[in-house]
């Protein structure tokens, strides 16, 4: 591959040219909002039920979400891990559990066959509402997560970045790993992961999402079906605000590698964030638009220092960060972050240039289309805008929103919020 | 309604979806350039890919590596449109783009809006023949590529004893070497072997372009004879087979590299469906690999994972669309307490239970209604539709193929699973790597505040 797909890199959304897919809203009888667009053509459904269970919620019990979530569908009702795969895998469907900073996500794909889908379905509501969290296998899957943590430590792409989120977020719920770290999660008992299901797994705090050829009818079933087994419960206290540090921060962490790997960022925005469309533009000309970035022509292709060489904004229900990455041979380190940083000056000085600007806009927006073509995207396009509570129709304003971006905007939003002189850089690789 | 999808239920089968596929139209120009489009109209986009027949297995020794290498100096210009015109213009056009490079195939490709169809047709007929290979450029890139190598393989233990293992396993076939090539070979390679590789590779009469989307086939035809009929043909020479050499017993091999976790791979010489005469033992290899990795409940992740709970992980993978034959592979990352033995003895258990007692109905149907499934969600995917034409009929396989897939798949009987098992999953043409974790050395962590102040986070 010419370039390095990452998908934070591409994780933006869209806006609307010819007709956004038409999101319907509702909430079930107890109480929990569900986003459903219909899509004919294929015998498919995309099926999400979303907590605000994500790691953020861990408190000092650093991986406790993401432990969770693994063991749900090891044991549910009479049913154990093997008899809980054989009725997913026995129909064709594919079954997955996802947890990130913000939340914990079940997914479902399935045939929409009535018979076909009706066993997945009942599957996948026992793993929601009646988890046996049995020790045994909560014992099985502590050893499997310990040993992909250890697995973690021979990366120094994954040391750099829990590196970076530590030095930006201190003390703040996003700071640490989402998979946690060996102190806390070999100190976990069963009886932990089962007050944080209980404690995270209600319907006030969860939302369905369905995206597929079912009729509303059938989606206001499935959708009910799924949270009916589910307490009610609360939801979850507001996480804190980040508090953004003044200070810049250059640290080093030594690791036998070829390679030195470079993180360079700062707090940047938030899901509803007033700045948003101006960074996320003036991002994708700085760093986030692949192989035209003005990072990627300064590292790469001027000068040949890395493979890779990006920058993007990681918007959350918080401020997420902004990141600036590139991995060069150790002895050219210095070189290649001088060059980075040197670019990221020279954007937020001058803002881009009324070209740069056009350039932008039409990659944008001509590939509108493209943004939610297939139904694997647009779930992930509805399942965002459900989780962060933005508009309904932020697919239709999307463009309006982007063609109001101008020069004087991004230089603004950029001066004001990504200053040179707070970045903090963090790298792994070897010195000696 | 596009995909006509039948369903239908059988005693014992819960799922048997036959899928019927949306034809693909084929037409072969006179300068010999194959063009397949395939309809799908669910959004107005389209995918438009161009598959060379050349890639690292197509490769001498001294070389390795240039087809990767040939492939990123895809992007540095023609006469017409310089260094960088290429991206712009498609970025322009609201354009995603990219390329890859395989064992048997490089290929290029770029995602559209559905009018914007042309622009890529012209920039890549333009540097089908006419690209500026210049050594300041590759000079450049060479750099680049060498990151790429370390990011990819020399800073991954696991990544960096799979090329060991592929080099031991295979004696003289090409698929001992990787796609990015070894490392020496990356720093020595001059402009004239890449303007050769070039020249040698690079033309209508080796490649297919591929098209689906929200487009008509006729349209396509015409706008594809616009922009490629009339490049010249090249006389293609037909590749020396390099047959691999038989093997006579197992092989088995240690890497040491600092690591924190030891890890297991295995690999079985098999046929692939281009190699076989019987075309059914490389479907029924297929579902052999369905029946150990297809899955949670499948027995890799049942027996040895849960079960046995030896393996934190465990996977196993064949592919029949190679150009090659290959290697039916197994891995797998012990449980704390096990070894990379114990593990390689439960493995071979599985591998001897397939040999000896038939596949359940139950594991059977699963794998056919995974497959079957599956079929209809990939179609979910333009790209991936176009990618899986492109490769068949770039392995030599034919695109033709794709279709019968599920069909033949669905086919297969427990018999024929244990069978294949019998037949090739053998002791003697196996080959074994154990990855021995060396110590890393400690890391040191050193931090300064930019501007000089002081930090007390760490």
């Amino acid at each position: 591959m010419r370039i390095f797909f990452s998908s934070l890199i591409f994780l933006l959304f869209s806006h609307t040219a010819n007709s956004a897919a038409k999101i319907e809203h509702w909430q079930t009888t107890q109480g929990s909002p569900v986003f459903y667009v219909q899509t004919k053509g294929l015998p498919m459904v995309d099926i999400q039920v979303v907590f605000d269970a994500g790691s953020a919620r861990d408190g000092n019990q650093q991986g406790i979400a993401a432990l969770t979530s693994a063991l749900l569908d090891t044991g549910a009702g009479v049913w154990n891990a093997d008899e809980i795969a054989q009725r997913f895998e026995s129909v064709g469907a594919q079954f997955g559990i996802n947890v990130s900073r913000d939340n914990a996500t079940l997914s479902l794909r399935s045939l929409t066959e009535e018979k076909l889908l009706d066993k997945a379905l009942l599957t996948m509501q026992e793993i929601l509402s009646k988890p046996a969290f049995k020790e045994a296998d909560f014992q099985r899957e502590k050893s499997r997560t310990l040993a992909g943590l250890k697995h973690r430590e021979e990366s120094p792409g994954a040391l750099a970045s829990i590196a970076f989120f530590k030095s930006l977020y201190h003390d703040h719920p996003y700071a640490h790993p989402v998979a946690g770290v060996v102190e806390t999660v070999s100190g976990f008992s069963v009886d932990d992961l089962r007050a944080f299901y209980k404690q995270y797994y209600v319907a006030s705090n969860a939302m369905v999402v369905i995206v597929g050829d079912l009729n509303k009818q059938q989606a206001k079933l499935t959708a009910e079906s799924l949270i009916s087994g589910l307490d009610i419960g609360q939801k979850p206290v507001a996480l804190p605000e980040v508090s953004f540090s003044k200070q810049g921060v250059v640290k080093h962490i030594e690791f036998p590698s070829t390679q030195t790997h470079v993180l360079a960022g700062l707090i940047g925005d938030h899901r509803k964030d007033p700045d948003y469309f101006s960074l996320y533009v003036g991002n994708h000309i700085l760093g986030g638009s692949g192989l035209v970035s003005q990072l990627f022509a300064e590292v790469r292709e001027k000068r040949g220092l890395a493979y890779s060489a990006y920058s993007y904004f990681s918007p959350m229900l918080r401020k997420g960060p902004f990141t600036m990455g590139l991995q060069t041979r150790n002895d050219q380190t210095d070189q290649a972050v001088q060059v980075m940083l040197k670019t990221l000056k020279n954007f937020v000085k001058n803002g881009p240039t009324e070209d740069a600007l056009i350039a932008a806009k039409k990659n944008i927006t001509g590939g509108f289309a493209m943004r939610f073509d297939t139904n694997s995207k647009l779930t992930s396009y509805v399942s965002m805008i459900g989780f962060y509570q933005l508009p309904l129709d932020y697919l239709e304003v999307f463009q309006q929103k982007v063609d109001a971006v101008t020069v004087v905007s991004i230089k603004d939003a950029f001066q004001r919020r990504v200053r040179p002189e707070f970045i903090h850089t963090i790298t792994v690789g070897a010195t000696e | 309604m596009i995909f006509r999808i039948i369903f239908f239920t059988l005693v014992c089968i819960p799922l048997s979806v036959y899928s019927s596929n949306v034809k693909v139209h084929e037409r072969i120009f006179e300068n010999g350039l194959k063009v397949l489009v395939k309809e799908d109209h669910r959004s107005p986009v389209v995918v438009s890919q161009i598959w060379y027949k050349v890639g690292s297995s197509y490769e001498p020794g001294g070389i390795t590596g240039i087809s990767h290498m040939l492939e990123h100096m895809m992007f540095k210009g023609t006469e017409k449109h310089p260094a960088g015109e290429f991206s712009r213009i498609i970025a322009e056009n609201g354009g995603r783009e990219n390329a890859f490079t395989g064992r048997d195939y490089t290929a290029y490709f770029q995602t559209m809006e559905k009018s914007r169809l042309q622009v890529s047709f012209e920039l890549e007929a333009d540097r089908m023949r006419n690209l500026q290979l210049t050594p300041d450029e590759l000079k450049k890139e060479l750099e680049v590529v060498t990151e790429e190598r370390r990011m990819r393989t020399d800073d991954k233990p696991r990544s960096k004893m799979q090329e060991y293992f592929m080099a031991m396993a295979f004696t003289n076939s090409a698929y001992k070497n990787p796609v990015i090539g070894w490392p020496s070979d990356i720093a020595n390679y001059q402009v004239d072997d890449l303007q050769a590789w070039y020249q040698l590779w690079y033309a209508p009469n080796n490649a297919t372009l591929v098209v689906v989307g929200d487009i008509k086939p006729e349209d396509v035809f015409l706008l594809a004879e616009k922009y490629f009929a009339g490049i010249t043909t090249s006389k293609i020479k037909p590749l020396k087979p390099q047959a691999e050499i038989e093997q006579h017993g197992v092989r088995k091999t240690t890497v040491k590299l600092p690591a924190k976790l030891p890890y297991l791979l295995m690999g079985y010489k098999v046929p692939v469906l281009n190699s076989v005469e019987n075309k059914s033992e490389a479907y029924a290899l297929e579902v052999l690999a369905g029946i150990l990795d297809g899955g949670s409940s499948a027995r890799l992740a049942s027996n040895l994972v849960r079960g046995k709970q030896i393996a934190v992980s465990a996977g196993a993978g064949y592919s029949m669309a190679s150009r090659l034959p290959e290697l039916f592979m197994l891995d797998a990352t012990p449980a704390k307490g096990q070894t990379v033995f114990d593990l390689e003895y439960a493995l071979k258990e599985e591998i001897y239970n397939l040999k000896t007692d038939l596949v359940s109905a139950d594991e059977l149907q699963r794998v056919k209604a995974q497959v079957l499934a599956g079929a209809v969600f990939q179609r979910d995917s333009n790209f991936y539709q176009a990618m899986q034409l492109g490769m068949f009929e770039t392995v030599g396989i034919g695109w033709d193929k794709v279709d019968e897939y599920v069909e033949k798949v669905n086919q297969i009987t427990a018999e024929q699973v244990r069978n294949v098992a019998r037949k090739y999953l053998l002791e003697d043409q196996l080959s074994i790597a154990y990855l021995d974790p060396q110590p890393m050395s400690e890391q040191k962590h050193k931090s300064s505040v930019a501007g000089g102040r002081h930090a007390d986070f760490f």
